[in-house]
């Protein structure tokens, strides 16, 4: 069993008013931000279950909305994210999607476009207490919480590369916690998230890319 | 310098002769691999989030982000000044503390989920009270933090604080556990003495059912957490007194749990039972529409 802190129990510090609606929402599109090279232009937010139901009433929008930003979730600046949103000329918006059903009922598609054009898709469940699940990158089911600093390779699936980047981390002493490999089928595009206790070194990221197979790696640091 | 349940707890503080608050801080140093330094100053932070939250409604009342909420607080502190208090001191300042944070939650304010935002009232309100009536110093209190904490921990562990799985009962009612507990050590109270109490405001709050209306953290959530310090408070002074439980606190956190697993899903956080689907909510609301 994992670790339960004091500060589990008090705590997070967090905006109101509901630790899965407002505090887990922030978190989840802080991790998702997290995924894409800055700056944002664009970011659809599509809401299921009780998020599409009570999201106006939760601050749930706002919290999302700030969590792209990059804002924490005890950060006050969450009540005006829509204003700076716009100051940052980010195009948004939130659609409730009721009709899907067969989700976790505190989850939220997030389809963002960076200046580049680069686009990317992440989904995340928001599981209660703040704690949250990152569980499609790109329409691939993955799974992720944040806790960890993380790690999150999209390369070829094909052989060598896994060893490939365990080497890589090993030559950083870096210590594995988790190591989890998802793919859209074989031969396609796979996904490795590695999840490790400690800070990990910015220029891992440079290190791994050299690699041929790999088409991006991307560091979201605890 | 772990403990699984309220029983080694206890044996930790017999052998270490050492009260709930330090056996939580040392394994928080411990375990959590930090310094007493650090540990200090992230509750110090959580004391001062707890005084904000707590104290700005009554100075600049907040409607709340639904509209259910806003300006309780400051009714009570008014009513309370002019010397109408039906409560009394310690009891009158912590029920204004506990509604007034949830002013805050409610209208995206800054809180500390303790140990959830629909629950956040309840601590902070006890221990503000209790700093303002008897001049505890900040860093009592902040010991005293360490002390709901491992109550909280406890339910976490063994049992759920989320109202979603186990209804009100595990948030308001484990909140006012934590509180009742920490009052009993500021008061002086032994660490069996703190598990007394909140092994009694257990008791008393079985059952509660999770009905927020529009499945906003408004209301009854806010009339609940003012509830959840008289209950804390009254187990408090009964544990003080020499009143002593039968019903140690590990099993009452199982019973919580076991009661919570067997109510209907619409009692717990759906709104669609209880509160939330009386006329005069559905009123309110337009979720179903």
């Amino acid at each position: 069993m994992s670790f339960i802190s004091v500060f589990d129990v008090m705590g997070p510090n967090m905006i109101g008013p509901s630790s899965s609606h407002t505090a887990g929402a922030a978190r989840i599109a802080f991790l998702a931000q997290k995924m894409i090279t800055p700056p944002l232009k664009k970011v659809e937010f599509i809401l299921y279950g009780s998020f599409a139901r009570t999201y106006k009433g939760h601050g749930t929008d706002r919290a999302l909305l700030g969590g792209i930003m990059g804002f924490s979730t005890d950060d006050m600046r969450i009540r005006n994210s829509f204003d700076i949103a716009r100051e940052q000329g980010i195009d948004f918006s939130f659609t409730p999607n009721e009709a899907e059903t067969d989700v976790h009922p505190n989850t939220v598609d997030i389809h963002m476009v960076n200046e580049q054009g680069q686009e990317m898709t992440v989904r995340g469940e928001s599981l209660g207490g703040g704690k949250v699940r990152i569980v499609e990158i790109n329409h691939v089911k993955v799974d992720f919480t944040g806790e960890y600093s993380a790690i999150i390779v999209i390369h070829q699936d094909t052989p060598g590369v896994v060893a490939y980047i365990t080497r890589c981390l090993s030559e950083r002493n870096i210590n594995i916690a988790f190591m989890r490999l998802f793919r859209e089928s074989k031969g396609t595009t796979a996904y490795t998230i590695v999840e490790s206790d400690g800070h990990l070194p910015e220029d891992i990221v440079e290190s791994i890319h050299r690699n041929t197979n790999i088409h991006d790696v991307m560091v979201v640091q605890m | 310098m772990d403990f699984k349940n309220a029983k080694e707890l206890l044996a930790l503080c017999q052998k270490k002769k050492l009260p709930i608050s330090e056996v939580m801080r040392q394994r928080e140093i411990l375990l959590g691999e930090t310094t007493a330094e650090i540990v200090d100053q992230r509750m110090d932070r959580v004391l001062e989030i707890m005084k904000d939250a707590a104290f700005s409604p009554i100075k600049d009342p907040v409607i709340s982000m639904g509209g259910l909420i806003g300006g309780e607080a400051r009714k009570l502190c008014e009513f309370h000044n002019l010397g109408k208090s039906l409560c009394g001191n310690v009891l009158g300042k912590g029920i204004t503390y506990a509604m007034a944070t949830l002013e805050t939650n409610a209208s995206m304010g800054l809180i500390v989920a303790s140990p959830t935002a629909g629950s956040a009232g309840i601590v902070p309100g006890m221990m503000l009270a209790l700093q303002e009536v008897y001049g505890f110093s900040d860093k009592k209190i902040r010991q005293a933090l360490f002390n709901t904490g491992a109550i909280g921990y406890l339910a976490m562990r063994n049992a759920t604080v989320a109202g979603a799985v186990g209804g009100c009962q595990a948030e308001v009612g484990i909140a006012s556990a934590m509180a009742a507990s920490a009052a009993v050590e500021l008061l002086g109270g032994t660490p069996l003495q703190c598990t007394y109490a909140a092994s009694t405001v257990l008791m008393n709050m079985l059952g509660l059912v999770c009905d927020p209306v529009g499945g906003l953290v408004e209301y009854p959530c806010q009339n609940r957490n003012a509830a959840g310090v008289s209950n804390a408070l009254i187990a408090a002074e009964m544990s003080l007194a020499g009143i002593t439980q039968f019903i140690p606190l590990d099993e009452m956190i199982d019973a919580m749990y076991t009661v919570g697993k067997k109510l209907p899903a619409e009692l717990r956080e759906t709104a669609l039972g209880g509160c939330a689907a009386t006329p005069s909510a559905c009123e309110k609301c337009h979720l179903c529409s």
